[in-house]
């Protein structure tokens, strides 16, 4: 039972990291009707950006991450100014190959600047551990939880409950309808790339810190990040909630198989947890198309 | 007059014709006669980028088919490289030394790749007949990975981890008259392997760029046009949508896995990982395509030869340590350590860039260039 209490714990860590970049997809489809790769890419830039701040300018932490946060952003809303803004009304398989090329420019981008760093971020929490009963849980998962607990929970108010909110919610339901109601769909856009930009920001910044079972500091999390697909298919692309939901089920099945497999089917090997993700997307996509939560596309005669 | 006046399109019969001009018969004639002797004029090392290019070529024409023609967006090229590359070794003779696998002809084992492609894209096109856009994207995506893990475990097939060494000859012997591809002797001159995969290649590009031509020029071809534009009108006036979608992923696939046999013989040596059969290189097959021109098959050539020959040209023309003029900011380093761009780097981020930038000003692509030359000269001295 230590065994299982421990790997939820790791899987809900992950799961929550997970759902943040999820929320970040989830953002951006629903304001602009895009599916942006690159937020692997994000991820990965912010957490590298945090490791600047913090172990070459010698920031403190939670300085380094505001820093990180903000060019994040920044550069979300810049590539959605730019470049994305003169793409509107062509098709979305152009518009997503061009999300894929900007998450291609990552990693050559990062590893020329980076190289390999020799230490990862360091946290305040760093790498103790909590015991409750028998089982040992890492700090980093705890704030892992906690602080996209609370980035989350701030998305959801401002969401629900501010001016800007509604105006993304009216976006999503018919732009025109929504800049015909004096709403600035221009700025709803950017603002929506930022958002993700700093969602995507804590998400690199936990799995560098060791959240889930991540391997640091590196820019193969850009991999662990498009993960987080399976996430938003299994909550369904354009429901914020349901990118919560599928982020944990996702975490968890995939630390959950990583830590049993081993045990009961040897031949398939710890790799296997990498895969069942996508699995568990493809069972959903042929049960539920628009998964869990997502709204179903009405096809138009 | 009849030379003359069909640079003008003035009917059905002309738009669907294969060759409807003269000079566009004579390019070909010349084209070919290229194809023949440029591996005669080349050193080892261009003709290993044009052998890359062909095989990139054949793939990208299958991409095409299903994306700029059906619509159907995907990122699962490198499942398919990967089984047409594995089917090479282990049906080719490339493990016959470990006691593995058969060592079978090369059209056998290309027939092979042909019908397993062709099987397992049309159990991925089941599946994708009831997603469309963006989903299609995010399932095809996930097939790179379930397909990595599947060449990781499976090791008989693909010899796992430690991966499968290619085959070291491609011989077809017809009794009378024998050729090994991978060691040509052709007027009785011994060509290097990689001008005798050159030729393979190329002609298979022939083939499979006349083969999907034909598809798309005719009716078939019309009915993925119409379920590209509207798949709900379509399937209205009476085009099957199972027939078509699904067709388009076995006949895209099958060309894939074929292209894989050729990708398998070109590197010789396979390993199973994200480097080489990872997402990047699905990518760089749409990269392919959309610099070539979406929805074009002699842009699909075009983008094949800018994009496979891109690394070669940034080793060849770029220094070694290179720093931006005036300002001295270090731009490209072959040093491990020293800031600036490896050439490696610099490759992928071209890639990108030629994405981003071909997309948002010249969406038609290469192809699209082209056609804006030829209306250019077509219409002269009134060009506007």
């Amino acid at each position: 039972m230590t065994k299982f209490f421990s790997l939820l714990a790791d899987g809900i860590a992950l799961g929550a990291v997970y759902a943040l970049v999820a929320l970040g997809f989830v953002v951006i489809f629903r304001a602009t009707g895009v599916i942006n790769f690159a937020q692997g890419g994000l991820v990965v830039f912010g957490a590298f950006l945090v490791y600047q701040a913090e172990q070459t300018w010698g920031l403190p932490f939670w300085v380094s991450a505001l820093f990180a946060a903000v060019c994040v952003a920044a550069i979300g809303a810049a590539f959605e100014g730019l470049v994305l803004r003169r793409m509107i009304g062509q098709p979305i398989f152009a518009i997503i190959l061009i999300t894929i090329g900007l998450f291609l420019l990552v990693e050559p981008i990062t590893t020329t600047i980076w190289h390999n760093p020799p230490g990862g971020i360091e946290t305040p929490w760093g790498l103790s551990r909590v015991t409750i009963g028998d089982v040992k849980i890492l700090q980093v998962n705890i704030a892992t939880v906690v602080l996209g607990a609370i980035v989350m929970g701030g998305f959801f108010l401002l969401f629900q409950y501010t001016k800007v909110g509604v105006g993304m919610r009216a976006t999503a339901v018919d732009q025109e309808a929504a800049l015909a109601q004096g709403i600035n769909v221009r700025r709803i856009f950017a603002l929506s790339w930022a958002i993700a930009g700093v969602v995507a920001v804590v998400a690199g910044m936990m799995l560098a810190g060791g959240a889930g079972p991540a391997p640091g500091l590196s820019v193969s999390l850009a991999v662990i990040a498009l993960r987080a697909f399976p996430a938003i298919i299994l909550g369904g692309l354009d429901s914020p909630g349901g990118a919560v939901v599928g982020g944990l089920i996702i975490g968890v099945a995939e630390v959950m198989t990583k830590g049993y497999i081993p045990d009961l089917i040897p031949s398939l090997g710890p790799e296997f947890g990498d895969i069942v993700p996508y699995l568990i997307m493809l069972v959903i996509l042929l049960v539920r198309p628009f998964g869990l939560f997502g709204t179903t596309e009405v096809r138009r005669v | 007059m009849a030379g003359a006046s069909r640079a003008m399109i003035r009917n059905y019969a002309d738009d669907l014709r294969l060759f409807p001009t003269a000079a566009k018969r004579v390019s070909l004639v010349a084209l070919i006669a290229l194809y023949l002797l440029v591996p005669w004029l080349i050193n080892d090392e261009w003709a290993s980028v044009l052998a890359l290019a062909g095989v990139v070529a054949i793939g990208a024409i299958g991409l095409n088919l299903l994306t700029g023609y059906t619509g159907q967006p995907s990122l699962g090229m490198a499942a398919f490289i990967g089984l047409g590359a594995f089917i090479a070794g282990y049906f080719g003779g490339g493990r016959i030394a470990d006691g593995i696998g058969y060592e079978f002809n090369v059209f056998v084992y290309l027939f092979i790749a042909l019908v397993a492609g062709g099987v397992v894209g049309f159990v991925i096109g089941l599946p994708a007949l009831r997603l469309r856009g963006n989903y299609l994207v995010i399932v095809t995506l996930g097939l790179v990975f379930v397909a990595l893990y599947v060449w990781q475990k499976w090791t008989t097939f693909t010899g796992g981890n430690e991966g499968s060494p290619m085959p070291i000859k491609a011989d077809v012997s017809l009794g009378f008259w024998s050729i090994d591809f991978l060691k040509p002797t052709v007027l009785g001159k011994d060509l290097g392997p990689k001008q005798g995969l050159m030729y393979l290649a190329w002609g298979f590009v022939i083939v499979t760029a006349l083969l999907v031509k034909n598809i798309v020029r005719t009716r078939p071809g019309r009915a993925l046009q119409a379920v590209r534009d509207r798949d709900v009108a379509a399937e209205v006036v009476g085009v099957s949508l199972f027939r078509y979608k699904v067709g388009a992923f076995v006949i895209s696939s099958a060309i894939a896995t074929f292209a894989g046999v050729l990708y398998g013989l070109y590197l010789g040596y396979l390993t199973p990982d994200q480097t080489s059969l990872g997402l990047v290189l699905s990518i760089q097959f749409l990269a392919v395509i959309v610099v070539g021109g979406i929805g074009t098959i002699y842009g699909s050539i075009l983008g094949a030869i800018l994009i496979g020959a891109l690394p070669k040209i940034i080793e060849q023309f770029v220094p070694d340590n290179w720093n931006l003029p005036v300002l001295g900011w270090p731009i490209v380093t072959n040093n491990a350590g020293a800031t600036g761009f490896s050439k490696g780097a610099l490759a992928t981020i071209i890639y990108a860039l030629l994405i981003i930038v071909f997309l948002v000003f010249e969406p038609r692509g290469l192809a699209g260039i082209w056609r804006r030359i030829q209306a250019y000269f077509k219409t002269w001295p009134f060009s506007y």
